[in-house]
C-alpha cells in the first residue's frame, strides 16, 4: 500500500478527479492548502501598490491504492495535472503501514 | 423561566388593553357630511373604465363648496396646495433615496476593509444613521435651519426666523439658529418637518464619510461620542453658514461676491466637511499597524470584498438622485432634469478617467479606484450640477476622476495618513474641486435670484469673476473650520480618553474585542473549528465557542 499525496492547481481538481476515479481509485481526500516552492510566490496590485503573495493557494489530493497500481495511478495523476506551466505542483508517494475501516475493523488493503 | 416570560406577557397584554381602551374613550371628531352641506348635487362620477388615463382627474376632483363648480378662489388655493404638495413629495422622496445611500456607505465601506472588522465597520456606518439623527433632532436642525426664513417652495411659512448673529464691518454675520430643537414648539410643521427629513439625511451622509478613513482601527466608544459631534455641533454650524441663511450665503449680498458661497447639493457643506473631518480623524488616529514600514513606504492592504464594494457604489450612485435633483426641494422646478443629467454624467466620466489613469500609470484598470472615481465624479458634480452644461459636468467628473487618484498616491505615500477607503481624497478633495469648478463654469441659465441676489449664477468662464472668489472664500473656510474643530475634538478625546484599540485587538480584527463576535464566524470565527456548531442547541454559550474566544480576547 502506499499513500499518494499530489499538490495540484486548484482549477485541476476537477481532471485529476475524473483520472483518478477513472483508473479505478474509489475514494480520495481533498483540502484546500497553500505553500510555495521554488515559483515563490506572485504579485498582486491594489489601489496602485503592488504586494507578494508568499503562499499560494493549492488543493492537496490522497489517495491511498495497492502497491500494483501506484505507477498508473501516479501516471495518470500526472497527465491529469499538468499544465506545462510553473506552479504546477508536486506528488509524494509514500508507504504505508496500515489502513482500518472505521465501520467493520478490517485492516489492511481489503480496508481501503 | 416560563413562569417569568408568562407573567410578563400578561402585564404587557394588560397594558396594551388598557390603552386601547384609553383611546377608544376619547370622543371620535364627527364624520363630515358633504351631502349635506352641498346645496346642489355632485356630477355622478363616470362609469366606464379608462385604461387610457385620459379622463380620469378633472374639475370634479378639485375641493370646491359646490362638487364639480369650483369658483375662482377654490381653483386658485387648489393649485397653490397641489404646486407645495409635488414639491414636498418630491423632497420626501428624494430624502427616501439619499437615507439609502447609508447603506451604499456601509457596503463600500466594509468591502475596503479586511474580513475580520466587518462587524465593526458596518455597526459604524449603522449606528451613525441613529446617532447622527438622535443628536441632529436634539440640537443639529436648530443650529443649522432655525434662522432660514420661510421655506419658499413648501407654503412659505416664516416660522425658522432666529438666527444668531454678530456685526463685522457693519454687516451681519449669521452664525447659527436658534429654533426647532427637538422640532418641539411652533416648529411642529409640516413644511419644516419635511425639511428635516431631507436635511437629515444630508447630515448623515457627511457623519458616516469618517469611518470609512478610520476603520479598522477606531474605538467603537469613540465612534458614538463623534456621531453626537458632528450632528450637533460641527456641520450644523458649517451649513448654517451655507444653507441656514448664514454669513457664507450672504457674501454676496453684502460684499458683491457672486451670489454668496454657492453649493447647491452640498460638495462643500457635507462632502468636504466629512472628508477633512475623516482627514482629522485618521491623523489623530495614526496608520494601521502594518500599513507602512520602518521606511515609510506603504504596504498595501486589500479590502475583503470587492462585490461588495461596487454594490455600495452604485447604491450611491442611484441615491445620488435624490441628493442632487432633489436640493431644488421642489418637484415643480424642471431644472430637476438637468441635474440628474449633470450628475450621472459626472459620475460616469469619474469612473472612465480614474480608469485609464491607473490603467495607464500602473498597469491594470484598479476596481477599487474606478469605484472612489464614480464617488469622486457625483462628488464634485453635487455643487454645480444645477449650475452647468452636460459638457462641463463631464469635464468637471472627469478632472475629479484623475484628481482622486493623484490625492490618494498623496495621501497615502506623501502625508503618510492611512486611510482604508480614500474617503479623504473622493469627499474631501473632490469636494473642493466641485465647489471650486462651480465658480469657473457655472453658465447663468439657473440660479436667478438665488442667496437673494439679482441675476443668474455665473463662473469665471461666463463673466463671473466675483462667484469664484466667493467659492473660494467658501473653501478655504471649510478647510480651516471643519479641520480646526474636528482636530481639536478628535485630540482632546483621545487625550483624555483614548480613540485606538489596543494593538492585540487590531491584530485580531475588531470583531470578536469591540463587538463581541466574529462578522463571519463560520469563515474566521469558532464555527470554522467544529462544522455546524451553531445546531448544538441555543442558550449558553458552547464551551468550545467560549473557549476560542476568550483565548482570542486573552492573546
Amino acid at each position: 500500500m502506499k499513500k499518494i499525496e499530489a499538490i495540484i492547481k486548484p482549477f485541476k481538481l476537477d481532471d485529476v478527479k475524473e483520472a483518478l476515479t477513472g483508473a479505478g481509485v474509489i475514494g480520495m481526500t481533498v483540502s484546500e492548502v497553500r505553500g510555495f516552492g521554488r515559483q515563490k510566490g506572485h504579485t498582486e496590485m491594489y489601489r496602485g501598490g503592488e504586494y507578494t503573495v508568499d503562499f499560494l493557494p493549492k488543493i492537496k489530493v490522497e489517495v491511498v491504492v495497492p502497491d500494483e497500481r501506484v505507477a498508473k495511478v501516479v501516471e495518470l495523476l500526472t497527465a491529469a495535472a499538468k499544465t506545462g506551466s510553473i506552479g504546477d505542483g508536486k506528488v509524494f508517494v509514500a508507504s504505508l503501514d496500515d489502513v482500518v475501516r472505521i465501520r467493520t475493523g478490517e485492516h489492511g488493503e481489503t480496508a481501503i | 423561566m416560563a413562569i417569568v416570560r408568562l407573567v410578563s406577557f400578561v402585564v404587557l397584554l394588560a397594558a396594551f388593553v388598557g390603552a386601547s381602551l384609553a383611546f377608544a374613550q376619547t370622543p371620535a371628531p364627527a364624520p363630515p357630511a358633504p351631502a349635506a352641506a352641498a346645496p346642489a348635487p355632485a356630477p355622478p362620477p363616470p362609469s366606464k373604465p379608462d385604461p387610457a388615463g385620459t379622463a380620469t382627474g378633472g374639475i370634479a376632483d378639485v375641493t370646491a363648496k359646490t362638487a364639480g363648480k369650483p369658483t375662482l378662489d377654490e381653483v386658485a388655493d387648489f393649485a397653490g396646495h397641489n404646486r407645495v404638495a409635488i414639491n414636498m413629495m418630491w423632497t420626501l422622496i428624494a430624502g427616501f433615496l439619499v437615507m439609502f445611500m447609508q447603506a451604499g456607505f456601509a457596503l463600500a465601506e466594509t468591502g475596503f476593509t479586511r474580513n475580520k472588522n466587518v462587524a465593526h465597520t458596518m455597526m459604524m456606518n449603522f449606528m451613525v444613521y441613529a446617532i447622527g439623527m438622535t443628536g441632529y433632532w436634539i440640537m443639529g436642525y436648530a443650529l443649522h435651519m432655525g434662522g432660514l426664513g420661510a421655506i419658499s417652495t413648501m407654503g412659505g411659512t416664516n416660522i425658522l426666523d432666529s438666527e444668531f448673529t454678530i456685526t463685522l464691518f457693519g454687516k451681519e454675520f449669521g452664525l447659527f439658529g436658534t429654533k426647532g430643537f427637538f422640532l418641539a414648539g411652533p416648529t411642529y410643521d409640516v413644511a419644516i418637518f419635511a425639511l428635516f427629513l431631507f436635511q437629515m439625511v444630508f447630515m448623515d451622509t457627511a457623519a458616516t464619510i469618517p469611518t470609512g478613513s478610520m476603520a479598522e482601527r477606531w474605538k467603537f466608544s469613540s465612534f458614538v461620542v463623534y456621531g453626537f459631534f458632528i450632528s450637533m455641533i460641527s456641520y450644523p454650524l458649517f451649513a448654517n453658514w451655507v444653507w441656514g441663511g448664514g454669513w457664507l450665503s450672504q457674501l454676496g449680498k453684502n460684499f458683491g461676491l457672486g451670489h454668496g458661497h454657492v453649493d447647491f447639493a452640498g460638495s462643500s457643506v457635507v462632502h468636504m466637511v466629512g472628508g477633512v473631518t475623516a482627514l482629522a480623524g485618521a491623523m489623530v488616529l495614526g496608520a494601521r499597524i502594518g500599513k507602512y514600514n520602518k521606511d515609510g513606504s506603504p504596504n498595501p492592504i486589500p479590502g475583503h470584498n470587492l462585490p461588495m464594494a461596487f454594490l455600495g457604489c452604485f447604491i450611491l450612485a442611484f441615491g445620488w438622485f435624490g441628493f442632487n435633483p432633489g436640493s431644488t426641494l421642489a418637484g415643480g422646478d424642471l431644472r430637476i432634469a438637468v441635474i440628474a443629467v449633470n450628475t450621472m454624467l459626472a459620475g460616469a466620466a469619474g469612473a472612465i478617467f480614474a480608469m485609464f489613469y491607473m490603467w495607464i500609470f500602473y498597469g491594470k484598470p484598479d476596481p477599487s479606484m474606478a469605484i472612489n472615481g464614480m464617488l469622486a465624479g457625483l462628488v464634485a458634480i453635487t455643487a454645480p450640477c444645477a449650475f452647468v452644461s452636460s459638457f462641463w459636468a463631464f469635464v468637471i467628473g472627469a478632472i475629479a476622476g484623475v484628481l482622486v487618484c493623484a490625492s490618494v498616491f498623496f495621501v497615502e505615500r506623501t502625508m503618510r495618513v492611512d486611510d482604508p477607503v480614500g474617503a479623504i481624497s473622493v469627499h474631501g478633495t473632490c469636494g473642493a474641486w466641485g465647489v471650486l469648478s462651480l465658480g469657473l463654469f457655472a453658465d447663468g441659465t439657473y440660479g436667478d435670484g438665488f442667496n437673494g441676489v439679482e441675476g443668474t449664477v455665473r463662473g469665471l468662464l461666463y463673466g463671473g469673476g466675483s462667484q469664484f472668489v466667493a467659492q473660494i472664500v467658501g473653501t478655504v473656510t471649510c478647510f480651516v473650520f471643519i479641520f480646526v474643530a474636528s482636530y481639536a475634538f478628535f485630540k482632546a478625546y483621545d487625550l483624555a480618553f483614548g480613540m485606538r484599540v489596543s494593538p492585540e485587538a487590531e491584530i485580531e480584527g475588531l470583531d470578536v474585542p469591540e463587538m463581541g463576535g466574529h462578522g463571519y464566524p463560520e469563515i474566521q470565527g469558532p464555527g470554522t473549528l467544529v462544522h455546524g456548531l451553531g445546531h448544538a442547541g441555543a442558550g449558553k454559550p458552547q464551551p468550545v465557542m467560549a473557549g476560542v474566544m476568550a483565548a482570542e480576547r486573552g492573546r
